[in-house]
């Protein structure tokens, strides 16, 4: 087990290192280059840039240099607010992303896996065929049009909702949020898990825990849900990704001032080194939750722990 | 008073009705044998019984068990019997253990859930239970998952989780059909010393098997009961047509026509043979060892050997199939070599294969006109379609098929029918060597032996050479002229049928031989004539591969690889092959 | 199955007549008739937006615009997917573990947001949109291709063809291609909607389609900016999105389930 975990970390640091080195050179291969002097809108920005990157000196260099700062948590200045570096943006919006994002996914699993192991249990059923529908609609509707239409509905028009985010206090604000983004992944995950479960379920082996006078809970708790699980668990990378995705729509529709938020406003702005900050953060972040699912991977499956 | 008493049981699925009203009863501690032909419904019975059956299956008729019935009755109330008091071995010991759990767990749930013992005194009484079926240092195999044990092992742990709430009645569903040769009689031991008064029914479509062991037969046909009795009463005087079929056609390993040995002129040659494999692990795995070989004009050829002795190895090798790791073949003088696609056309027309699994070796997107024709169009490109599809038509005749089937897809066809297809597609080229991997192995009594009938008759009306693969030794007895046995890789004997079935000289030929079940109740069954399992071949033991399971083997066979000379017309790889013969005597 | 095929079909139709057959050029402004809700007066069949365009134009352009970059990067990705799969599991062996430990390591990249950066960096050009579509979704074509023509030639009957001398060119077309063929079909329904999904989403940032051009994703943000006034402005493209994707999978799971069934038999 110690070694599949050190193999995978292993994989995972040149997976990394790729991803940080495209994106810096993207940004640099940018007909004219992003840091031209006439684009600029704030001279001592340049200034800061050009005294961070070394711009005179050749690329490779200056992508040294950034993947020194990277090591040390710095990430340059921001292109658009001087004020700021991009690493204090980040630092900023990150725990409104994250509250929403851990509330989403954990919403998503819950939900997800019971409505999809309920709906397995009773295949072909009339709940089952209900279940099945609501979540074909849930995968269908992209959260960028269901967002819009529940603030429409509920604060506009029902008044139930703060409109602003800022402005009001609790939880509540973040209900309707966390619904939007965790909807189209309960419904992934309602359609994997139940596929998955009836799959298990039709195996051997739970035959012959039946034989052996297990009950339906026993046989779901021991023998079936972990094996059904592992589509599950191969789904949540995916699924990172896609809720960091609709956090970045969530957050702008409902005015949350999150990383996502920052994200979409910095990529209108043209905040080359906070979007690139963004991108590389993001990619870390998505790279370590693979990572640990891959773990868990290993944790469920006894011949994945073998290697 | 009858333990379990079945009156008027079917089941039905839609329309068709797979169990047809069947009666029978079943008494404490006693053993009976449940058999019939793939579908007769023998599953479904057993199932039915134990109210495993699918959601759209519909049962009906009375299972009474110790007087109280348990027919359509629900899972809650089904659950105090199933494992407490009826339990069951299913086929396949790979797919009936969950792969995710340890094996200690899954045993120690059937306690738990029975409330027969808990905490350490569960874990205790599971250890004990591992411990008498058969696995050493059981308390580190409580540990184990199902794929790190090997498929007897699996199998073990099967029968001590069927046992271990001490049932009335072990359903056991063909518990040994996965297993080779010498393990399934390691099996059946096993079965027949732990059961103590538990009733048995064993499910099988082996006559061989229930014949030594059962006390009472149920014969099935169909999806109906057609005939029961004591044993030796059936198989003394069978009553009922099905019956007689089923046992003229269960062949014998101890009687029975053999063929003498025909020519001597050699057609192919194969010398010094190996091959290898990569794990997963990319770790070298020798299948096949340095292996020498010949074929004779016109003979039928087996070759025999438990599962991963590299039979198929050798013989898709040779095809080009994959590639020869060293030796060479000589086929007519000339040399084999390369894959097959770099050989010439005409030597690739000479060597045909008929694969074990029909179904997967007929492209199910192609209709038998075109799965038979197809080669013609590579070797006769100068035939007009009409004569090709005569050509077909012919190849499909000598394997007794009409053609109503040359437009339909080999869904359309039953498993026999396939494996006939299949041999027409390969006789289509007129091969002098037909190479059967295992032919008959998927096909029941009657229809194997039509295919046998079809082989030897081509035989016969051609002059072609056949290697026949199998694992069962009785089939081989009635097709083949010559026997080589091999075990891990090696050839350990080479002999004319007559003299290998009568006097085995290899240690391992002998095991082979009393571990094979006759069906014929008046010859005593043999308890398991070897000990373990066929060892890895990864790590392969040194000296005489076979030498930790024989009983023969001495210092010399630890250190010495015993090398393949004459002996009695034959040739055995043994040290002591001349002392095998004086003790059996 | 039927019905979502028929929906789809009707959509397409007026995707590809619809802005010809419109009294309203779809880029024509009128700032007489700003915001007016939909109705059979003047013609303005959806209402008309901010500048008094006529939304029903726009909506059925936009529509045809979300369609063709759906379509064609979904064929970029059908022909890039197929090929890759199918050469890493026919070839097998260390050239597929190595091609496939490149599609693994591509897995885990956050495309969306690399494709986001090439939009700032690159502003805009409507080429990125297929590369970027394209180079997310062939990666769940080649996996899906590789296995299956992985199990593929392990079966029996690529051996039997083999032996027979059937070359490799006819086992290829004959024997490999025609098993593929409906699990590809199956996938390509699946990978449309994906396609329209990444779309509208860049659009509906910002980043994608740009004026006065416009596609489903432009027109729902377009909507959201005016909800509280005109909802019609986003109810209307967002209902035709969500059907148009629903369609899709739906199409998509059933033929799923009729190749499904076929290959069982
Ligand atoms: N779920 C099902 N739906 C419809 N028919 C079924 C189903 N399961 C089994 N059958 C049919 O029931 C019949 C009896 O099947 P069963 O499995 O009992 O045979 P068997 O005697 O155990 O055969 P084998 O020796 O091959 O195991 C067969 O014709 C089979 O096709
Ligand atoms: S060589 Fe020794 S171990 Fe091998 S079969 Fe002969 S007696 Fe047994
Ligand atoms: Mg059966």
């Amino acid at each position: 087990m110690l070694r599949y975990a050190l193999l995978r970390l292993l994989g995972a640091i040149p997976t990394l290192l790729l991803v940080i080195v495209l994106a810096f050179l993207m940004v640099h291969a940018a007909p004219g280059g992003p840091f031209d002097d006439a684009r600029s809108p704030h001279p001592e920005v340049l200034a800061a840039i050009e005294a961070t990157y070394h711009l005179d000196e050749p690329v490779v260099q200056q992508l040294g240099r950034y993947l020194g700062g990277l090591l040390r948590g710095d990430l340059g200045p921001s292109f658009r607010y001087p004020d700021y570096s991009v690493s204090e943006l980040i630092g900023i919006g990150f725990p409104a992303s994250l509250k929403l994002g851990v509330l989403a996914m954990s919403l998503a699993i819950l939900v997800g896996v019971s409505a999809g192991t309920f709906a397995a249990l009773r295949q072909g059923s009339m709940t089952d065929r209900v279940v099945m529908s609501f979540s074909m609609t849930g995968i269908s509707i992209p959260v960028f049009v269901v967002a819009p239409v529940l603030v429409l509905l509920f604060a506009v028009k029902l008044h139930w909702l703060p409109a602003g985010w800022s402005g009001s206090a609790g939880v509540a604000k973040y209900i309707v949020p966390v619904v939007t983004l965790a909807l189209p992944q309960i419904a992934y995950i309602a359609r994997l898990t139940r596929a998955s479960m009836i799959e298990v379920l039709s195996r051997d082996f739970i035959r012959t825990a039946r034989a052996q006078g297990l009950g339906t809970r026993a046989i779901i708790r021991i023998h079936a849900l972990k094996p059904a699980m592992l589509p599950v668990l191969s789904y949540m990378g995916p699924a990172i990704a896609a809720i960091l995705t609709g956090s970045v729509v969530v957050e702008q529709v409902f005015g949350i001032p999150g990383l996502g938020a920052s994200f979409v406003n910095g990529a209108l702005n043209r905040d080359y080194t906070l979007v690139l900050g963004i991108v590389i953060f993001y990619a870390a972040l998505i790279i370590a939750l693979n990572l640990v699912v891959d773990l868990l991977y290993g944790v469920i499956d006894p011949q994945v722990r073998q290697r | 008073m009858s333990l379990l008493n079945v009156k008027d049981l079917s089941i039905q699925y839609g329309e068709s009705t797979v169990v047809d009203k069947v009666s029978f009863v079943v008494r404490r501690g006693e053993s009976i044998g449940l058999v019939g032909e793939s579908g007769s419904g023998k599953t479904q019975t057993a199932l039915g019984l134990l109210g495993l059956l699918p959601r759209d299956a519909r049962l009906t008729g009375s299972i009474r068990f110790k007087g109280s019935e348990i027919a359509n009755r629900s899972d809650r109330e089904l659950d105090r019997i199933r494992g407490r008091r009826i339990s069951m071995v299913f086929q396949d010991p790979m797919q009936a253990l969950n792969p995710y759990l340890r094996i200690g767990e899954q045993l120690r749930q059937v306690l738990l859930q029975h409330g027969l013992a808990s905490g350490v005194k569960a874990d205790q009484k599971v250890v004990a239970m591992l411990k008498r079926v058969g696995l050493q240092d059981p308390e580190r195999q409580f540990r184990a998952y199902p794929f790190q044990l090997s498929g007897g092992m699996r199998q073990r742990v099967m029968i001590a989780s069927a046992l271990i709430a001490e049932p009335d009645l072990l359903i056991a569903d063909e518990p040994t059909t996965a297993l080779d040769v010498t393990v399934q009689a390691q099996i059946l031991d096993l079965l027949e010393t732990l059961r103590h008064d538990t009733a048995l029914l064993l499910i099988t479509h082996d006559l061989g098997i229930v014949a030594g062991r059962c006390e009472r037969l149920l014969v099935f046909e169909a999806g109906k009961l057609v005939e029961t009795g004591a044993t030796t009463a059936v198989f003394a005087s069978p009553q009922h047509e099905h019956t007689k079929t089923l046992l003229a056609l269960a062949p014998r390993i101890d009687r029975g026509d053999i063929l003498p040995p025909v020519t001597d002129k050699t057609l192919l040659g194969v010398e010094g043979a190996s091959v290898s494999y990569r794990d997963a692990h990319h770790a070298e795995l020798v299948a096949v060892r340095d292996v020498n070989l010949s074929l004779r004009e016109s003979e039928t050829l087996a070759i025999v050997g438990e599962s991963g002795s590299g039979k198929s190895s050798l013989v898709r090798a040779l095809l080009g199939l994959i590639p020869l790791k060293a030796g060479r073949v000589v086929f007519a003088g000339r040399p084999l070599e390369g894959a097959v696609e770099t050989r010439a056309k005409s030597l690739r027309r000479d060597l045909q294969l008929v694969f074990q699994d029909p179904a997967g070796a007929l492209n199910p997107q192609m209709r038998v006109q075109s799965l038979v024709g197809e080669s013609l169009l590579v070797h006769e490109p100068a035939l007009s379609t009409p004569e090709r599809v005569q050509r077909v038509t012919a190849s499909l005749a000598t394997v007794g098929l009409d053609e109503s089937f040359l437009s339909r897809f080999p869904h359309q066809l039953s498993g026999g029918q396939a494996q006939r297809v299949a041999i027409a597609r390969a006789l289509i080229l007129e091969p002098k060597i037909l190479i059967c991997d295992e032919a008959v192995a998927a096909l029941d009594g009657s229809v194997r032996e039509q295919v046998l009938k079809v082989l030897r008759e081509v035989q016969v009306n051609t002059g072609m050479s056949i290697i026949f693969i199998s694992h069962d030794l009785a089939v081989v007895r009635s097709i083949s002229h010559r026997v080589a046995v091999m075990y891990l890789g090696r050839m350990v004997e080479v002999a004319e049928t007559r003299r290998l079935f009568s006097a085995p000289r290899h240690p391992y030929t002998r095991a082979l031989l009393d571990a094979s079940p006759v069906p014929d109740p008046l010859v005593a069954p043999q308890s398991a004539p070897l000990f373990g399992e066929v060892p890895s071949l990864i790590r392969p033991p040194s000296g005489c591969v076979f030498h930790p399971r024989c009983s023969y083997s001495d210092a010399r066979c630890k250190d010495k690889r015993p090398e393949l000379r004459e002996l009695d017309g034959g040739r055995v790889a043994c040290h002591h092959a001349s002392e095998t013969l004086l003790k059996q005597a | 199955m039927k019905w979502s095929a028929g929906i789809l079909l009707f959509i397409l139709l007026l995707a590809i007549v619809g802005p010809w057959a419109s009294p309203h050029a779809f880029q024509d402004t009128n700032f007489d008739a700003v915001l007016r809700s939909p109705g059979i007066a003047e013609a303005h069949f959806f209402g008309t937006d901010e500048f008094g365009r006529d939304l029903f134009s726009r909506t059925l352009l936009g529509t045809r615009i979300t369609l063709m970059v759906a379509v064609v990067a979904s064929l970029v990705s059908l022909i890039i997917g197929v090929s890759y799969g199918a050469i890493a599991g026919y070839v097998g062996g260390r050239v597929d573990a190595v091609m496939m430990r490149f599609v693994d390591t591509l897995y885990a990249m956050p495309f969306i947001f690399f494709v986001i950066l090439l939009m700032v960096t690159f502003e805009q050009n409507f080429l990125l949109i297929f590369v970027a579509i394209g180079a997310i979704n062939w990666l769940d074509m080649a996996r899906i291709v590789r296995g299956q023509t992985l199990s593929l030639r392990k079966r029996e009957f690529i051996d039997a063809a083999r032996l027979t001398g059937v070359g490799t060119a006819r086992i290829i077309f004959r024997h490999i291609a025609p098993n593929l063929i409906g699990i590809v079909i199956v996938y390509l329904t699946l990978t449309i909607p994906q396609a329209i999904l990444v779309e509208s989403f860049l659009s509906f940032l910002g980043l994608g389609v740009q004026e006065p051009q416009t596609s489903l994703g432009s027109l729902v943000n377009g909507g959201v900016k005016q909800m509280e006034g005109a909802p019609w402005m986003l109810l209307i493209p967002a209902v035709l999105l969500a059907t148009m994707l629903m369609c899709f999978n739906f199409l998509g799971d059933a033929l799923r389930d009729f190749f499904d069934a076929r290959h069982s038999l």
